[in-house]
């Protein structure tokens, strides 16, 4: 297929590689340096999608970020991608794009009738139409409106491609590449600071593409290339092109989104996709430039109808035509530049200008190469459906009220300049207050908040002279301040076309009989009269307009049309714009892929695994491993075709009547060291401390100062001034910053220091009834008979040559050990016990059989010290001393938590001794109550008691205590199951602790 | 994200910390009689001021220091840092 817009010559694109894509299934070919935009109006397409509300035939308007049409869905590398700008997305080899927001295609679209029933969708019509009745909403109306509406569509495969995040620091960070970015630049990498210069498309220099200026006896296109070739050479630089800074947070943290592979076929191996680059900066300048606003005119939606610095841009960088009969409509000298643009590579431009009689350089030039200008003129309303084919225009009254004779005129396209809005959303999120600037109509940075500063066009600053004076001089200054280098660099010359003022002129009027949709907002279908009725509906503050109405909610975030229809409410309410105030600029600037935002923290690396010492063991001996917290544990050990359940089973039962051993390297562990180590424990926890021995361990319940359990765990004292604490696996760090806190902020004098140690350590918990003959093997020369090591005791012994330590304590309920040696020796240490219990027919347990033997023997853990319940509820009041003080001791005094029927931890049984009960189920007395049926208590953990061979579970019960021998209903409406249940003890299995002791 | 200079160890973003709560609040002495109210007021009752905050923050990923922040909790701007021990005038 032809190029049948590119011109023979010129541009940026690179003619000698021809890419050839697909869009809409048709073939088409572009060159290298195209945008998928540029391409396909190199092909003459325009008509690429379909609007969002009226389903209206939408073509370009922009050429870049500011695109409000021009959104496609992407294919690449065998993944899709929704809501790419055509305008932004860079060609390559064999991309597919395709429309989005029509059905059956593009050129036949069934939503169009919309455009014909738009009487009936008026501004918040979602909220009027689809109200009632009730039921209609979730059957019939969202499913119409989510097919109807909507954008791109979402993957819902996996993605595969990789995302990266950077964290950066740096004196200066420029925001765009344009002539106020390489002024400041330069400057200050001359004075050696450390500069990071961002720049959102693939070419850097901004305006100096496309404009007809000339700096330092060169085109100013030549002069940003010998900068930016200068500034790469630099080791204090940082250039970044395809990189786009959409959000300034607090303390200057900028964030950045770096395409690394879109302009890409695929992306090279160990590279992103995409880089988030968080940027920490002492100086930021914003030199975003701006983006021309359109004037509204009838049907100015039209395919064909589109910005003239797009026309410009397209003409200038690709070497394309958007038409070869164009008509520039124009407020302002812009327009002009266009013009002269397409008068210069032989196409005949017609010129209107709604100003009487302008005077300037750049007009004097269009009239000396005779293009044809008619003053005093207006578009009215372009006519065609899916392209422009003729221009309504007319000549209009001083006043702008009055249209003279409607005359129609042939064209192809329209290009449209209501001069330009400074693009200072960057300064706005750092918390600067805009202002508003009559002379440009449109607001600009006010005073910094943050350190930032606002540069060039951004600034409302739009002759490039000033724009260069300004930057190098701020550019000069903030970096003087940092490195305290002073390179006094020379400004070029600038020459440059002055321009005239601008008229105040935004919105051509109706002629009379004709309601035209002048559209404001183009990618939400928001028009004048939409605001109109929002304003007589009552509608006032303009974020309540926006929201109402949708304008400048789409993904365009209405860069085109915020300013216009700021004038349209301030016009009909009889204010200034600055009385009516902007809505709040939030990032992102633009939108970012959540892939970007997520990273590589995808999957198992969302969070930090950690694995024990024994993990590759685990592994060889068909463990199928969980989650504990950050760590994978093993959670049993599969034989053969056994389910959970049965493999559960076994393995606690292994323990109850032979030997088990589980890993329990992931307990947290803390090292507490110094003097004062037994009173800071004696202050932590509620029972006491001061007088544990050496060589003893004891179980200690710590609370929050509000008096709800935060922690349970033994510690042991070791030597006269060191302590072994463990604590749970999930509260480890809690439970090492809540140390910390005590010591360095409330009791400062206490001499006493706290370290984790949890990594260091792999521990093995031996239990069973033969666990005393096994570790008599493991440590032949020690005395670990009932006398030698009793309950609750510790000794250091060597292991085959490796150092350990003992400790007597058990959470099976059974006679149990605990020997921890270092890590690096703890795959030795678990292949000793594992072959030297084989005589004792030893075998592995996972946490489901541990939570199987703590269950019945009444243990509590995480389910019940959930951070809801005191000492009481878990029946460890025992454990609370009436003597001294400790933390949340007085809180425990609340009347909630002396009161008679205070909840308390209780035992369950099916009265069917079958049903195992859901963890989560409710308690209730009465079944068949009325809902909400009053909850007494819930199931806190469930298990198949391998000592009575029947279901049995926890619950923390309103009561509790009185309450044994109660008949209840378990109730999990979830699991739709309703169980009668018998409420015991929670100490099902040894309740007096024998075995431990034994 | 805020950018805090702790004491200890200089500028660091706000992901190295975690946050600590009222700075101001001191724990009643041990095994002194504390009225209802005062236990509340040292449990429960915080001022939740816009403006200017004295809070505590941990430097978990750094040097695990607790610091005090001077803050403002509507603008972020951050005044001043203190070691723990620091008597703020």
């Amino acid at each position: 297929m032809s190029q049948a817009f590119r011109i023979g010559y010129g541009g940026l694109v690179n003619r000698d590689k021809k890419l050839s894509f697909k869009f809409n299934g048709k073939s088409y070919f572009g060159y290298e340096g195209d945008t998928l935009a540029s391409a396909l109006l190199a092909n003459g397409v325009h008509l690429v999608g379909r609007s969002f509300k009226y389903h209206r035939p939408r073509g370009f308007f922009g050429a870049g970020v500011d695109e409000p049409y021009a959104i496609v869905q992407l294919y690449r590398n065998g993944e899709t991608e929704p809501n790419i700008k055509a305008t932004e997305q860079e060609l390559f080899e064999g991309l597919e794009a395709k429309s989005v927001n029509c059905w059956p295609s593009v050129n036949f679209d069934i939503g169009a009738i919309n455009n014909f029933l738009k009487i009936f969708l008026p501004a918040g019509f979602y909220y009027k139409t689809f109200m009632w009745p009730k039921s209609f909403w979730y059957r019939i109306y969202e499913p119409f409106i989510r097919k109807a509406a909507g954008l791109g569509v979402v993957s819902t495969k996996h993605d595969n491609e990789r995302y990266e995040h950077k964290y950066e620091y740096c004196d200066l960070l420029i925001a765009g590449s344009g002539p106020s970015g390489l002024s400041s630049a330069y400057a200050a990498a001359k004075n050696g600071a450390s500069v990071i210069l961002a720049e959102d498309k693939p070419r850097f220099g901004g305006s100096l593409l496309t404009s007809d200026v000339n700096i330092g006896n060169q085109s100013g296109k030549d002069w940003a290339e010998g900068i930016i070739a200068e500034l790469k050479t630099m080791p204090n630089v940082v250039v970044k092109n395809r990189s786009q800074i959409f959000g300034y947070y607090d303390h200057n943290m900028l964030v950045m989104s770096e395409k690394v592979s879109d302009h890409l076929p695929k992306t090279k191996k160990y590279h992103p996709n995409k880089r988030l680059w968080y940027i920490r900066a002492k100086e930021v300048l914003i030199s975003s430039g701006s983006i021309e606003r359109p004037i509204v005119f009838g049907n100015n939606d039209t395919p064909g109808v589109m910005l003239s610095s797009a026309a410009k841009e397209y003409l200038k960088v690709y070497g394309v035509l958007v038409g070869k009969k164009p008509l520039v409509f124009t407020n302002n000298d812009s327009g002009y530049e266009t013009a002269i643009e397409f008068k210069k590579h032989g196409v005949d431009p017609i010129v209107l200008d709604s100003r009487k009689n302008p005077k300037s350089e750049i007009i004097d030039e269009a009239k000396n190469l005779a293009i044809n200008i008619k003053n005093s003129y207006v578009v009215v309303a372009a006519q065609g459906y899916k392209k422009v084919k003729r221009a309504d225009i007319a000549s209009i009254s001083d006043d702008k009220k009055q249209l003279g004779k409607i005359e129609s005129i042939n064209c192809d396209c329209i290009c449209v300049s209501g001069f330009w809005t400074p693009t200072i959303h960057l300064a706005s999120q750092s918390g600067n207050k805009t202002k508003f600037k009559e002379e440009i109509d449109a607001f600009v940075p006010g005073v910094s908040k943050q350190n930032e500063t606002t540069l060039g066009s951004a600034n409302g600053v739009f002759s490039l002279d000033e724009t260069l004076k300004t930057s190098f001089a701020a550019g000069s200054e903030l970096s003087k301040k940092i490195t305290k280098n002073d390179n006094n660099i020379a400004i070029p010359n600038v020459v440059e076309k002055k321009s005239s003022q601008h008229d105040k002129f935004w919105c051509v009027p109706l002629p009379k009989g004709k309601n035209y949709k002048r559209f404001l907002d183009f990618q939400n279908d928001v028009a004048v009269s939409d605001i109109e009725i929002a304003l007589r509906e009552g509608y006032r503050s303009i974020e309540h307009v926006k929201r109402y109405t949708t304008l400048g909610m789409a993904t365009d975030q209405g860069k085109t049309s915020n300013l216009n229809g700021l004038q349209l409410v301030s016009e009909i309410e009889n204010k200034v714009v600055p009385a009516v105030g902007h809505t709040t600029f939030r990032p992102p600037y633009t939108p970012v892929s959540i892939g970007a935002i997520v990273g590589r923290e995808v999957g198992k690396h969302s969070k930090p695994t950690r694995k024990s010492p024994m993990h590759s063991w685990h592994e060889k001996n068909n463990a199928v491993f969980v989650d504990a917290g950050v760590w994978l544990r093993p959670r049993f050990y599969k034989r053969g075709n056994e389910t959970l359940f049965e493999a559960s089973k076994r393995e606690a039962k292994n323990v109850r009547t032979n030997v088990g051993v589980c890993d329990v390297t992931t307990l947290g562990k803390i090292d507490v060291k110094g003097p004062d180590a037994a009173e800071l424990l004696n202050r932590v926890y509620t029972n006491a401390w001061l007088k544990l021995p050496v060589g003893k361990a004891r179980y200690g319940v710590m609370l929050r100062e509000d008096g709800i359990v935060m922690d349970d765990g033994t510690t042991t004292r070791i030597s006269e001034n060191h302590y072994h604490m463990t604590t749970t696996t999930a509260q480890a760090a809690n439970v090492l910053s809540h140390l910390e806190y005590y010591l360095q902020l409330v009791w400062p004098d206490l001499n006493v220091n706290v370290v984790s140690t949890t990594e260091q350590w792999a521990g093995a918990a031996i239990a069973g009834p033969k666990s005393r003959d096994l570790l008599q093997k493991l440590f032949p020369n020690l005395n670990v008979s009932n006398e030698g090591l009793p309950f609750m005791g510790y000794m250091e012994g060597d292991l085959f040559g490796v150092k350990a330590r003992i400790f007597r304590i058990s959470f099976s309920g059974e006679l149990a050990y605990e020997v921890n040696v270092e890590s690096d020796n703890g795959n030795f240490m678990w292949e000793k016990i594992m072959e030297v219990g084989e005589d004792f027919e030893i075998q592995p347990y996972g946490t489901e059989a541990l939570s199987t033997l703590r269950i019945e023997m009444g243990h509590v853990a995480g389910s019940e010290l959930d951070g809801r319940t005191i000492p009481y509820d878990n029946a460890l009041e025992g454990l609370v001393s009436k003597k001294k003080d400790f933390i949340g001791k007085r809180s425990l005094l609340r009347s909630a938590f002396t009161a008679e029927d205070r909840q308390r931890i209780v035992g369950v049984v099916p009265l069917d001794k079958k049903t195992s009960i859901p963890e989560g189920s409710h308690l209730v007395k009465d079944a068949k109550a009325p809902l909400p049926n009053p909850k007494l208590g819930h199931i806190s953990a469930s298990c198949w008691s391998v000592e009575y061979d029947n279901p049995f579970s926890l619950a923390i019960l309103k009561n509790g205590k009185n309450m044994i021998g109660e008949k209840l209903f378990a109730m999990s409406p979830l699991k739709n199951k309703v169980i009668p249940v018998e409420i015991v003890s929670s100490h099902y299995v040894d309740p007096k602790g024998e075995r431990v002791r034994s | 994200m805020l950018y805090i200079n702790c004491p200890h160890c200089g500028m660091r973003s706000q992901n190295e910390f975690s946050y600590g709560g009222d700075a101001s609040v001191k724990r009643p002495e041990l095994n002194k009689e504390v009225s209802d109210q005062e236990w509340d007021d040292f449990v429960y009752n915080r001022k939740s001021l816009r403006g200017k905050h004295l809070e505590l923050w941990q430097h978990i990923s750094g040097c695990r220091q607790w610091i005090k922040v001077e803050r403002d909790t509507s603008t972020h701007e951050i005044f001043r840092t203190f070691k723990a021990n620091e008597e703020v005038a």
